[in-house]
This record gives C-alpha cells, sequence and structure tokens, in this order.
C-alpha cells in the first residue's frame, strides 16, 4: 500500500509563495498527472514529495508515513528527470545498479533485478555502454529502469518526455503508461503538455500560478471545467470564449448583443441581465443551414489537417472593433467539410456543450 | 585553412619551422654542450655537433656531482624536486577538489565570504608573501625538510576557483539523482565527482607538477642542508662558483637533466591533458 497525502501543503521562498496550499489524496496504484503553464509551480511540488525541497507548509505522507522531515532516500521513492541525470562516466547496468548498491544489496540480487527490469525495456543489449552512447530515447528508458529497479512505493516523473521528438515522445507515452499499469505503481506524473496530461492521467492536477485549480478525472476536467483558466488550457485547439449574458425574459442566452441566441431551461433562470463569460469548444460546432443556427462565423483562416479542418474567424459584430486576431473564434470541422476564408459560416452548439463562468471570479456557473 | 595554393603552403611551413628552431636551437646547443670536454667549451665557439663524453658527463654528474658547488650529485637534486614536485601538485589538487565542493554543494554561513577570500588571494603571486611565510616556515622548524619545501606552496586559489567552475557545469540533477539514490554526501563526491573530474585533474596535474618543479625562490630561501637542494636551484650554484670556472659541460648535463621530468609527466599524460582542456565529459 503506497498512497500518497498531501495536505494544505504551500512552498515560499523567502517573501514569495510559489504554492499556496495544495491538498490532495493519491490512491495506491494511481497514476496523478500534474498539469499547468511552465513556472506554476509545478516541479516544486514534485520537489516536495521528493524530498528535495523543503515543505514550508503543511505535511506530505507517502504510505501513511509523515515524510516531511525525512531525506529522499527514506522515502521509499524513485525519480525520473527531464534531462534523466544519469551518471555519465557509468555503464547502463551500473547506472540502475547505483542505488541498490549504496543499500546494501547482494550482488546476485542486484543482477537479478537489473538484469529483469532490462528485460521490462529492452535495455539487455546495451548494458554495458555509456549514456552517451545511447540516444535520446534509450536514455529516457534508462532513466526509467533506475526508477524501477529500487522498486519503490512511488515514481515521481519531471517532464520526462520533453527532451524527445514528437514521436518518440508519442511512443515513450504508451511505454510509460503500459509500465505503470503492469507495475501498479503509484505514480506523480508532471508535465506541461496537455495532451500527455489527458493520455496518462487517471487523474489530473490542473495547476495554475501555485493553485490547484482543479482535481479530477481527465474527462470530468475536459467536460466539466471548474474554471476560465482550466477551460483554456485542457483541450486543443482551445476553448472559445465569449462575453454574454442571461436575457431578460430569464429563460435564454444572448451572445454579445442578440447575434445568437439560444432558448432553453437555464440553471441559472432568475438571473435575468447577469453578466457571462461563455465558453465553447471547437470541436462543439456544427455548421448547419441558416435557419438553425446559433452562431454566424465570418471565417479568415482554415488549416486542413486532413481529418480534422480548423477553421478560424470572428463573429460578425466583433469583428469592426478593432479588426485584430484577438476576438479569433475557431471550430474544427471533419476534414469531408469543404469551406474558405471570406465564406460565412452557419453554425450550431452541441447540447450540453456551453460553458457558463462568471467574468470576475472566472468560476464556472452551469454547463448547458 | 580557406587556400591552399602551394605558396601559402610553403610559407606557414616555414613560419612553423622558424618557430621550432627558435626553440629548439637552445636547448640543442644545450645538449651539445653536455657531451663535450669541459675544454671544448672554455674556448668560446661552441660546438654545433655532438662530443663522445656523453656517458661520461652524465654519470658524473649523476653520481658525483660538482665538487666545486659543494658535490651534491644531480640524482640527489632530482629526487629531491621529484618529492616537492608531487607533494605540491598532489596536495593543491586533493585540498583544491575538497575546497571547491564545500563552496559549491554545500550552503553554510559566510560561504561567499570564503569563497572571495579565496578568489581574492589568485591575485598575490608566492613572492609577494614569501617573507613571513619564511618566519612562519622556520618558528614551524619546517627549514631544511620537505614539508618546508612543500606545504607552504599548497594551497592554491587558481585550483579551488577552476575546480570550482567544473562543479558549476555538472547539472543539479545529477546531484538529486544521487540524493535519491541515497548516496551521502562523501559518497557522491567519491562515485560521481572524482570520476567526472578525472580529465580536469589530469589537465591541472600536469601544470603544478611543472609549477613546483619550476620553483626556484622558495627553495632557495627554505634550505641550507645540501641534502635537501632542488635541481633548478642547484643549477643556479653550479654556475655562481667562487674563484674557479664553471663546469659548463657539467652544468649543460645537469640542465637536460632537470628538464626530462616535466616532459616525461607531459608526454605520458598527453592524452588526458588535451581532453582535459577542451572537452568536458557530461
Ligand atoms: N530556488 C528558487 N528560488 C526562488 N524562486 C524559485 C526557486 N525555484 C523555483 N522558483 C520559482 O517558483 C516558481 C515555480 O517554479 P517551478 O516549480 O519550477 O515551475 P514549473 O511549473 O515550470 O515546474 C517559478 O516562478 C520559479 O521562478
Ligand atoms: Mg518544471
Amino acid at each position: 500500500m503506497a498512497e500518497i497525502a498531501l495536505a494544505g501543503v504551500k512552498k515560499r521562498y523567502g517573501e514569495t509563495q510559489v504554492v499556496h496550499g495544495i491538498d490532495v489524496e493519491i490512491a495506491d496504484g494511481e497514476f496523478v498527472v500534474i498539469v499547468g503553464p511552465s513556472g506554476c509551480g509545478k516541479s516544486t511540488l514534485l520537489r516536495m514529495v521528493a524530498g528535495l525541497e523543503e515543505i514550508s507548509e503543511g505535511s506530505i505522507s507517502i504510505a501513511g508515513r509523515v515524510v516531511n522531515d525525512l531525506e529522499p532516500k527514506e522515502r521509499d521513492i524513485a525519480m525520473v528527470f527531464q534531462n534523466y541525470a544519469l551518471y555519465p562516466h557509468m555503464s547502463v547496468f551500473d547506472n540502475m545498479a547505483y542505488g541498490l548498491k549504496i543499500a546494501g544489496t547482494p550482488k546476485a540480487e542486484i543482477e537479478e533485478r537489473v538484469g529483469r527490469a532490462a528485460r521490462m525495456l529492452e535495455l539487455e543489449a546495451l548494458l554495458t555502454r555509456k549514456p552517451r552512447q545511447l540516444s535520446g530515447g534509450q536514455r529516457q528508458r534508462v532513466a526509467m529502469g533506475r526508477a524501477i529497479v529500487r522498486d519503490p512505493a512511488a515514481f515521481l516523473f519531471d517532464e520526462p518526455l520533453s527532451n524527445l521528438d514528437a514521436k518518440l515522445r508519442v511512443q515513450m507515452r504508451l511505454e510509460i503508461k503500459q509500465l505503470q499499469k503492469d507495475l501498479g505503481t503509484t505514480s506523480l506524473y508532471v508535465t506541461h503538455d496537455q495532451v500527455e496530461a489527458m493520455t496518462l492521467a487517471d487523474r489530473l492536477i490542473v495547476m495554475n500560478a501555485g493553485v490547484a485549480e482543479q482535481i479530477a478525472s481527465p474527462m470530468q476536467v475536459y467536460e466539466h471545467p471548474e474554471s476560465v483558466f482550466v477551460a483554456g488550457f485542457i483541450g486543443s485547439p482551445a476553448m472559445n470564449f465569449l462575453p454574454g449574458r442571461v436575457a431578460q425574459d430569464g429563460g435564454s442566452l444572448e451572445i454579445r448583443g442578440g447575434t445568437a441566441r439560444r432558448a432553453e431551461a437555464l440553471a441559472i433562470s432568475g438571473q435575468a441581465g447577469r453578466e457571462l463569460l461563455i465558453g465553447v469548444r471547437p470541436e462543439h460546432l456544427q455548421p448547419v443551414p441558416e435557419t438553425e443556427a446559433d452562431l454566424f462565423l465570418d471565417l479568415r483562416l482554415v488549416e486542413t489537417l486532413g481529418a480534422d479542418t480548423l477553421a478560424h474567424g470572428s463573429l460578425p459584430d466583433t469583428k469592426s472593433t478593432d479588426g485584430a486576431t484577438k476576438d479569433i473564434f475557431t471550430v474544427r470541422l471533419p476534414g469531408s467539410v469543404q469551406v474558405s476564408a471570406g465564406e460565412r459560416l452557419a453554425l450550431r452548439v452541441a447540447p450540453g456543450a456551453l460553458h457558463l463562468f462568471d467574468p470576475d471570479s472566472g468560476h464556472r456557473i452551469a454547463d448547458l | 585553412m580557406v587556400e591552399r595554393r602551394p605558396i601559402t603552403t610553403f610559407i606557414t611551413h616555414a613560419v612553423l619551422l622558424l618557430g621550432v628552431l627558435i626553440l629548439a636551437f637552445p636547448i640543442w646547443v644545450t645538449f651539445v654542450a653536455s657531451t663535450h670536454a669541459p675544454s671544448a667549451l672554455a674556448s668560446g665557439v661552441v660546438p654545433l655537433w655532438p662530443g663522445d663524453l656523453f656517458l661520461e658527463n652524465y654519470s658524473l654528474a649523476l653520481g658525483k656531482g660538482l665538487a666545486a658547488s659543494g658535490g651534491v650529485p644531480v640524482g640527489r637534486m632530482l629526487f629531491n624536486s621529484l618529492i616537492m614536485a608531487l607533494a605540491i601538485a598532489i596536495g593543491k589538487i586533493a585540498i583544491s577538489l575538497i575546497a571547491a565542493y564545500a563552496i559549491v554543494y554545500f550552503r553554510f554561513p559566510f560561504r561567499m565570504l570564503c569563497f572571495w577570500t579565496i578568489f581574492v588571494t589568485l591575485m598575490l603571486p608566492v613572492e609577494v608573501r614569501i617573507l613571513p611565510t619564511f618566519e612562519v616556515v622556520a618558528q614551524l622548524g619546517m627549514l631544511n625538510s620537505y614539508v618546508g619545501l612543500s606545504v607552504p606552496l599548497i594551497a592554491s586559489a587558481t585550483a579551488t576557483f577552476l575546480f570550482r567552475q567544473f562543479f558549476l557545469t555538472v547539472p543539479d540533477e545529477l546531484a538529486e539523482a544521487a540524493r535519491i539514490d541515497g548516496a551521502g554526501p562523501l559518497r557522491f563526491f567519491r562515485d560521481i565527482l572524482l570520476p567526472l573530474s578525472r580529465t580536469n585533474i589530469a589537465a591541472l596535474f600536469v601544470i603544478l607538477f611543472i609549477y613546483g618543479w619550476n620553483q626556484y625562490l622558495w627553495p632557495l630561501l627554505i634550505t641550507t642542508d645540501e641534502s635537501f637542494y632542488t635541481i633548478v636551484m642547484g643549477i643556479q650554484r653550479m654556475v655562481t662558483v667562487a674563484d674557479a670556472e664553471p663546469q659548463w659541460h657539467l652544468v649543460m648535463a645537469t640542465a637536460m637533466l632537470a628538464m626530462l621530468p616535466p616532459v616525461v609527466v607531459v608526454v605520458a599524460m598527453q592524452r588526458l591533458f588535451v581532453k582535459g582542456l577542451v572537452e568536458t565529459e557530461k
């Protein structure tokens, strides 16, 4: 049993606070991904779990034991770094065996465990090589191997795939996921890449400026983002945002002075006139005949990706203000739909795909 | 090269050859002179080809020394120089490594003050502090001893600074990975940092060995006992003999012998030395 519990964890560097109190409980065997933009404190949080940074406030426990004052080696964790941090002068075997050697593991057992990890990661032919004789992907595997042989209570990953090229990244992503499933080891994984986060995680911690904006499963985060930040950060291309308000009749929604209207029973009925920020994902809009349209879009740029086509444009009455790309609105259409710049597109929002946020606090109000 | 015309090739080679000649000629003269009888050199015209007294002159120098200059055998002086140069080189490297490790990897009060103090002493050549140092060494009774010859020269700001710069280029993650692997500070130093510094150590060893070997003023000051004379100061004593012609053939033989060990060190460690200066293994 190796659950990890964070309670009110904060981090201060002198005056500046970079982590503002994180509470989360990670179950045994769970794969949790911390995702957020660069500089939001993800690494700092992970390093506090690892014992590489002091915890300013709050407590962290691993397998039911508070580890605040324990050295990294006493925490029973293994960490994989972005630049792999392999010992350059040691062979692959020695790199993987180093931790066991220090722990005084008998030689035969070291060989057996390193051998098993090497088989699992297909590193057997490379055991005598030095790190500089390996490709990026192979180094990544050795770093994984070094973590595996220790058989720790938890794996900690800090952007382990960032130094790989796109193709290898996808492949290693799958391998990590598979490996974690096979071993069933509790894992905490840091990344700024939302695709990586969505694909790997059992549960996501979406961080922004030292705060956990939402902690939930990837689908939950995608379908019911708790804040404007989460809504905009998760999903690619990013969600479109429009200012709007509840109509005076209280039962419909006005988007930009009546450009589009959508009469439905609103969870916020009775709040006539309330200002809103309305979010809709590019993939939740379908081209329809004009009479059925919720929205019209004047296309300015079309990107064909093959399977999909991304159409960028602006709503008719928002274009004039400064004409710039500020209010770009994006739609993802099936590749089979033929559109071109200059066209006006009539669109309908899929049911339940409108996300309403409070424009001041950024918090979620409802999904329609 | 940008161009490859025969004339440019010729000129570059000519310049190189000229440079080699200018550097090598004095050494050649020294070697030639060391193989002739004293009379051949006293006549004023220096011969340009080796004579036939190579073995005699060198065995005389190595074994008996020059009677006129106190008769210290060159072999003895070579041995003294070797001890001093090795002690200085190894001592400097050992102390600098440890000092740089402390400065880079540990946070202790006045850390930066320590660093800057060390750094400032870079600007003080041995000669500036030579009299106070002499006084201290004399008070400690270390005159005429190997300890006195080497210890005062061991503290090294340069080497400490170089190792500090090298340690700073070692990624932090390496230290962190080692910490997670359970390596304590000493273990990390021994298992990771030392092996990574190997080429730097080799390069510094060459430089510091030659530095130690070439020490002149310091041994001159603190040794009065002939059995602690070093080779570089010994040569000087041979030339300034009172009431007699310097025995040039033996002086030259001694000079040749004095040159040998640094050459051996450089040649033996050349590969590591060049590697240490140009590349870092990371
Ligand atoms: N040693 C430090 N001293 C002061 N500020 C730091 C230190 N380390 C990180 N920070 C700051 O903490 C914030 C979070 O850093 P980090 O956790 O590395 O972000 P990321 O989410 O990109 O991993 C950043 O704004 C960074 O500038
Ligand atoms: Mg980071």
